[in-house]
């Protein structure tokens, strides 16, 4: 843990969708070797927080600046991000009609591999490669057959994820609610296939409504998010103390920490 | 997106260059005697002649047809040449023999003339302009009794067959166009499979289209005899010219008791500009018999050229227990138009049909499907199975499904279905994140779309078709 070294650091950003202001002002320093949980009511920002970082169109930035391995995140097209290690779990993953999964898993790590300078695997070695990384997750490689995402359940969308996590291998994993739409033994399923990928060389942000997830993935830190802007951030005890409290005294002690200030 | 789109729709086109041979070209016109001096160059026989003429009389009577939803200016067809032959037009023996400067124009479009070439296995009965310049594993197949050769060449060395079958699908009285070709057509490709034989071999055609303002009016007959199989291959590719030169073929099959005819095509006829000037008209009758009991004719093709496609490969289900198929893919993009799909005409008992079509329209084209089912009062049991689905890149283009279904006794079962979709922003994000750019995301989405028609085809069309909607969608998305 002493050679932990920054991955990601944002300054200040804001970020608007449609004209509207979502994000105003986040701060947010993250290490290798950390596990950050994002957390917050519905509508506070934290979805678009990782769109942002994934660099979704839809999304604008309005000010501040994010620095992900020193280098403008910002400036770089979303696949220049997921090539340079920035992963992305979808809340609700896009259904693709016709193209199946391996074909799927296989473009994805291929292109990945070109850009890392790795060697790309044909669709048999792929698939020794692939099915390795489904046991992660307890998917039937039958999934690989299927069209990616269509006809697949909310737990089976979410389990997907996961595995494109695993072929990928990502540097920095933003996990945009993950866990909503699982059952509790999905729930664990998929935790202990995230922690599996954990390694004192990544990061990984959860973003994540409830604190139910975070029993199984343990932060270092957990961040509060609160129209647009973290309010407070604190360990993984922080979690437990808002699955019983709620959030709206953390709003009134940032808002009278402010006003005292 | 829609900018992605268009930069994807500039995509020049990768077969335009001229071919300079010396060409025997007679003058622009159609006349009797026109007919008659292509007749006589060709050294035809009076039956033939007689059949051509006939065509031509009655052609003069009809009007040219004017309701697929297609807009062209008014074709000429006094100011088109209808006969153009390479010189030295003598009978080769081996490769070795052919011009050099046409094995590198088929060296350029990729055509694997040489033997050892990627298409090694397939016989390639290759036609410039307008007559068969070689026929390759002639004499391989020739063994099997199997006749693979030039049109023209049957016509001299099979008469028998050839006066028994020709027009006995597509009367020379069918339609506008193919009374024209009946008339004029110069050269094409002819194949019997005799009884009990299965050729060995995927059969190979390549067009092309070489000289300025020549029509091109092919003539293919293939007949499976009983029991006989066959997998036949068309590739058409046409240089680039300003002007559009009209392509009017006849593709007659037919298949006897127990006989397979699968039909191939792969058609990248040159678009025309984005600005839709030039280009070909491809306006094509091909139909297919299938006259025995227990036979099937499986026609295939991915459409991805031409100005304008006006085209339905179609299903005459006479036999019993017949199964007439058709897989096709449409792409346009620029000002293309296409209306093309299919006719299923069941007239024996327990006839089966099935029709998958995927349509792809881009840039501002228009691109329809245009079916017809139709179950006789004799076709007790006959199914049909139709699936047409379309696919819209931006917002300027328009696809259409315009099926005709008629069914004439109650045992008749008829199921359609349809689908349009649209290549979402948040499919292109997801592959994005994923590290996959747009252009690769949209031809993978594409080829999982045409995948169902993709599986039909012999493998090495199949890999050709992928990377030809890949080139053609090519800088529409970025």
């Amino acid at each position: 843990m002493s050679k932990n070294t920054v991955l990601l650091e944002v300054r200040n950003l804001s970020a608007q969708v449609a004209g509207k202001e979502i994000l105003k002002g986040i701060d947010l320093t993250v290490e290798t070797g950390e596990v950050h949980a994002i957390m917050g009511p519905n509508g506070s920002g934290k979805s678009t927080f990782a769109k942002v970082l994934a660099g979704h169109a839809d999304y604008t930035v309005t000010g501040g600046e994010v620095l992900y391995q020193g280098k403008n995140l910002l400036d770089m097209p979303p696949e220049a991000r997921s090539r340079a290690g920035v992963f992305l779990a979808f809340q609700y993953p896009v259904e693709i009609p016709g193209v199946s999964n391996s074909a799927f898993l296989r473009l994805a790590y291929n292109t990945m591999q070109a850009a890392r300078g790795g060697e790309e695997l044909d669709p048999l070695e792929f698939d020794d490669f692939v099915r390795e990384k489904i046991k992660l997750v307890g998917m039937d490689p039958s999934f690989l057959d299927r069209s990616v995402n269509a006809g697949f359940s909310g737990g089976e969308k979410k389990r997907n994820e996961i595995v494109q996590m695993a072929v990928l291998d990502p540097k920095l994993a933003v996990l945009d609610e993950t866990d909503s739409g699982l059952d509790i033994d999905a729930l664990k399923i998929v935790a202990s296939g995230v922690n599996h990928l954990m390694r004192p060389e990544n990061a990984i942000i959860v973003v994540t409504h409830y604190q139910r997830l975070l029993n199984y993935i343990v932060p270092d830190y957990v961040h509060v998010m609160e129209s647009g802007q973290i309010v407070k951030t604190g360990g993984k005890d922080l979690a437990s103390e808002l699955e019983k409290r709620g959030y709206d005294w953390v709003r009134a002690e940032f808002d009278a920490t402010r006003a005292a200030a | 997106m829609s900018a992605m789109l268009e930069k994807l729709i500039n995509q020049p086109y990768k077969h335009g260059f001229v071919t300079s041979i010396a060409e025997d070209v007679i003058a622009k016109g159609l006349s009797e005697d026109v007919i008659r001096m292509i007749s006589k160059k060709k050294n035809e026989p009076d039956w033939m002649l007689e059949f051509r003429l006939n065509a031509y009389r009655h052609w003069l009577t009809m009007r040219e047809p004017r309701w697929a939803n297609v807009r062209y200016s008014t074709i000429d067809y006094q100011d088109i040449i209808y006969y153009a032959a390479p010189k030295p037009k003598k009978k080769l023996a081996s490769m070795d023999e052919v011009d050099p400067e046409l094995r590198r124009t088929f060296e350029k479009l990729g055509v694997p003339l040489h033997e050892q070439k990627a298409l090694a296995g397939v016989a390639v009965d290759v036609v410039f302009d307008s007559v068969s310049v070689t026929t390759t594993y002639k004499k391989k197949l020739a063994e099997l009794g199997i006749i693979f050769c030039s049109f023209s060449e049957a016509v001299q060395e099979h008469p028998e067959l050839v006066k028994k079958y020709l027009g006995s699908v597509v009367p020379p009285t069918d339609n506008f166009f193919a009374s024209l070709n009946s008339a004029v057509f110069t050269d094409g490709s002819f194949c019997f499979i005799p009884k009990g034989t299965k050729c060995p071999m995927d059969l190979s055609t390549y067009f092309r289209i070489n000289t300025q303002d020549s029509g091109q009016f092919e003539r293919t007959l293939i007949i499976a005899e009983e029991g006989a199989s066959v997998s036949y291959l068309e590739g058409c590719t046409a240089p680039k010219f300003d002007t559009n030169q009209l392509h009017a073929a006849v593709v007659e099959l037919i298949a006897l008791d127990n006989a397979e005819i699968k039909y191939s095509t792969v058609q990248n006829w040159y678009t025309g500009d984005e600005n839709g000037v030039g280009g070909i008209y491809n306006f094509v009758t091909k139909r297919g018999l299938c006259k025995g009991v227990n036979s099937k004719i499986s026609w295939t093709q991915v459409e991805t050229g031409s100005a304008i496609t006006w085209k339905y490969p179609s299903c005459v289900l006479l036999g019993d227990n017949s199964i007439g198929e058709f897989y096709s893919v449409a792409l346009t993009n620029h000002k293309q138009q296409a209306d093309t799909g299919t006719k299923m005409t069941h007239i024996g008992r327990n006839t089966r049909s099935r029709i998958i079509s995927k349509g792809i329209s881009a840039g501002r084209s228009i691109n329809s499907y245009r079916g017809q089912v139709k179950i006789g009062p004799r076709a007790q049991n006959a199914r049909n199975y139709s699936q047409c689905d379309s696919m819209l890149l931006g917002s300027a283009c328009s696809a259409n499904t315009f099926p005709y279904i008629d069914v004439q006794n109650n045992s008749g079962k008829v199921e359609h279905e349809a689908s349009t979709s649209k290549i979402g922003e948040d499919q292109l994000f997801y592959f994005a994140q994923r590290g996959i750019g747009a252009e690769a995301a949209v031809t993978t989405i594409i080829n999982g779309f045409c995948k169902d028609v993709f599986n039909q085809l012999p493998m090495e069309f199949a890999v050709e078709a992928t990377k030809l909607l890949g080139l053609k969608l090519e800088g529409s998305v970025g």
